[in-house]
């Protein structure tokens, strides 16, 4: 393997895993939910929405940090919009998801207009006012041998929201899996009347589950305008939201596998922008499209049952009431 | 929707109520315009005069209304069958990849000629974009709101693989096909009804809204008047009991979502042969979301369907205008509008029913 074939590989995993973060909070995010039988194909509106609150608040305050709350809350406040009717009016939880998609692509444009007139977007943040990369410790002083070059440029680097996210993956598989609270949360995705009939309250977990879901969606939106971008770019969310959707079938609502096609994803995205018209040999030019149309293709084929079934949670998409 | 709820009196339930919801939509809508500092009343002024105030603004919101007409028709059809087809916006897509490969084939020749073969056209390649997430729901049990996105993001891509590498125009930096020859396309209205004395300005209005017009009667004969209707009633209301009745409710599920794409390629007729005259990116323009707020608020009824339709015409062409005569209200307005159309009477469709079903109940115990 030549020297020039390794560099490029590195520099493709490094890209593969900041394109990955927004999808892999968002997917989480979608997880939470859907463990708990709230459905929510808003993630794309509520990433955007959060997206937007985070460049506003970054630059009007001139801090990350309160991009990231800013970011956050708003994505909370559509989250419990979601949950309202979904949980309490017991309304068809697509719709209100197609709502709240919707409903962001329209008011960050109209907001960012009448607030900034610059066509939407928020204006640019400084580097003072962004995440930046970190030095991960030793990155420096072990460049020069092979292992230490790939923990530099893949590993180290990133700013702190992409570490968070990765932290985010064993603390969901914890929490959903090794505490009370995950167990009830799982449970009342999966069989809402057994927790009902055990006393636990259907309605405070799920919305429990759509709060997170919202805290996670903040995270993605501001890493997308915070960190990765400096400012908010109207649509800036392009569909990331639904291929979070797609991880999210792809991994079959689990969190290691959801990180792992998150990054495949991810690495597909970097595949793309790196092979731009370079040719392939014995394959010759693939269109930047085919690459674009694989995280799609590939869920429609799961989907299918071709490789595998992916089974949701039981009684997600489904609104919860007593028997009288 | 197992929740055991009184019943209300018939013009309380199909008239107050979704009137109801529409106004706390548009309230809210009148919140929003109040904090970007704008007066919503004039804001409405504006929107009605420029879509209904004179000829030119008629014409173009009758254009608006034809696709939302056929958009809002295939979610109603779907709906019936307890299908939420999010796909129409992918599946007018394909349907304009092949209208447009017929109008460059049959380049020059007389638009009647090529018109019924761009209608049959277009049918077959929404219906067949509808084909595999229907096939997936039916017989393997994947879901269909998960495979229409999928798909609509395929056809987004196969349309762009296409332009730039298939069918652009050569030499041309945009992704677009050449313009089709004048006899191919589509008369304009305009042409038709200017020895009147109606001067229709600019607008792209086009003989679509009459097979607009056909579509709403088939329709409403097709789910109320045919068998293959009261299968997909019988489904969409009860799948259990419909497969006791011995429905295939597999079968009907397909038939639904065909019906659903071929009237959802009905836009690509409108767009491509008619207003644009060529293919380009994103010609459908959210047509197909926009129906899904059309059938909300049409209550999956043909005429509610019209209705709606309307009212979503004049949104886009007032909030055009608007856009024009207040900078700070840009057409985003009309996405806001649209989103809170469809929570009010979608998902929070049932907010207002039990403070109208204790106030109903009072007075039917007062009168006895």
């Amino acid at each position: 393997m030549s020297a020039e074939f390794l560099d490029a590989l590195i520099s493709v995993l490094g890209s593969s895993i900041r394109l990955a973060v927004p999808l892999l909070f968002a997917c989480l995010a979608g997880l939470w939910s859907e463990r708990s039988g709230v459905v929510d194909i808003g993630l794309e509106g509520k990433m955007l929405f959060a997206a937007f609150a985070a460049g506003t608040a970054a630059s009007l305050l001139h801090s990350p940090w309160a991009g990231l709350g800013a970011g956050i809350l708003v994505a909370i406040a559509l989250s419990l919009v979601h949950g309202f009717a979904a949980i309490t009016q017991r309304g068809n939880q697509i719709v209100s998801g197609v709502a709240i998609n919707f409903l962001a692509a329209g008011m960050t444009v109209l907001l960012g207009q009448a607030w900034f007139h610059e066509g939407g977007r928020t204006p640019q943040l400084a580097n003072t006012e962004r995440f930046l990369s970190i030095e991960l410790p030793g990155a420096g002083a072990f460049r020069d041998t092979a292992l230490g070059h790939v923990y530099a440029e893949v590993i180290s680097g990133h700013n702190i929201l992409v570490y968070l996210a990765f932290v985010c993956v064993p603390l969901t598989a914890w929490v959903l899996f090794r505490t009370r609270f995950g167990l009830r949360l799982r449970a009342v995705g999966d069989n809402p009347h057994a927790v009902d009939t055990a006393g636990v309250s259907v309605a405070g977990l799920r919305y429990a589950a759509v709060v997170v879901c919202g805290v996670l969606c903040g995270c993605a939106g501001t890493y997308l305008a915070v960190a990765q971008s400096a400012g908010f770019i109207r649509d800036m969310t392009a569909g990331k939201g639904f291929i979070a959707l797609a991880a999210l079938v792809f991994s079959k609502w689990r969190p290691v596998p959801a990180m792992f096609t998150c990054l495949l994803f991810g690495f597909l995205d970097a595949l793309a922008s790196r092979l731009q018209g370079t040719p392939l040999p014995g394959i010759g030019v693939v269109s930047v499209q085919v690459f674009q149309a694989l995280p799609y293709a590939l869920t429609v084929v799961l989907l299918v049952g071709l490789i595998g079934r992916a089974v949701p949670p039981k009684a997600s998409g489904i609104p919860y009431t007593k028997d009288r | 929707m197992s929740t055991p709820r009184r019943a209300l009196p018939p013009l309380v339930d199909y008239g107050l109520l979704p009137l109801l919801n529409l106004t706390a939509a548009f309230l809210v809508a009148g919140l929003v315009v109040l904090v970007i500092g704008e007066d919503p009343i004039g804001t409405v002024k504006i929107m009605l005069s420029g879509s209904l105030g004179y000829a030119e603004g008629i014409g173009f919101t009758l254009y608006y209304t034809t696709n939302f007409i056929f958009t809002g028709l295939a979610v109603a059809v779907a709906f019936h069958a307890g299908l939420f087809n999010i796909g129409a916006e992918g599946q007018a897509t394909v349907a304009g990849i092949v209208v447009a490969a017929l109008c460059l084939t049959f380049d020059g020749a007389p638009w009647w000629l090529v018109f019924p073969f761009a209608l049959a056209g277009g049918m077959l390649g929404g219906a067949a974009w509808a084909f595999v997430p229907a096939w997936a729901q039916a017989r393997r049990g994947s879901h269909i709101v998960i495979t229409t996105i999928m798909f609509n993001f395929l056809a987004a891509t196969l349309i762009v693989y296409l332009l730039v590498n298939v069918m652009g125009k050569p030499g041309a930096m945009s992704p677009e096909t050449r313009t089709f020859a004048e006899a191919t396309r589509l008369p304009l209205l305009r042409d038709l009804v200017a020895p009147l004395g109606w001067d229709l300005g600019q607008s792209p209005l086009n003989p679509m809204i009459f097979v607009a017009i056909v579509a709403v009667a088939v329709v409403w004969v097709l789910i109320w008047h045919t068998r293959l209707g009261y299968e997909i009633r019988t489904v969409g209301f009860n799948p259990t009991a419909a497969a006791y009745a011995g429905i295939d409710a597999g079968h009907v599920v397909i038939a639904a979502m065909l019906i659903s794409g071929a009237l959802a390629g009905l836009v690509a007729v409108n767009e491509v042969m008619g207003v644009q005259s060529r293919l380009v990116l994103e010609f459908v323009g959210g047509a197909g979301f926009v129906g899904i707020a059309v059938a909300l608020m049409g209550r999956s009824h043909p005429f509610g369907v019209v209705l709606a339709s309307l009212l979503f015409g004049v949104l886009y062409q007032g909030g055009a205008e608007l856009a024009f005569e207040k900078p700070k209200i840009t057409r985003d307005m009309i996405v806001v509008i649209q989103a809170l159309v469809i929570l009010f009477m979608g998902a929070l469709e049932h907010m207002f029913r039990p403070a109208l079903e204790r106030i109903f109940a009072r007075s039917g115990e007062g009168g006895r």
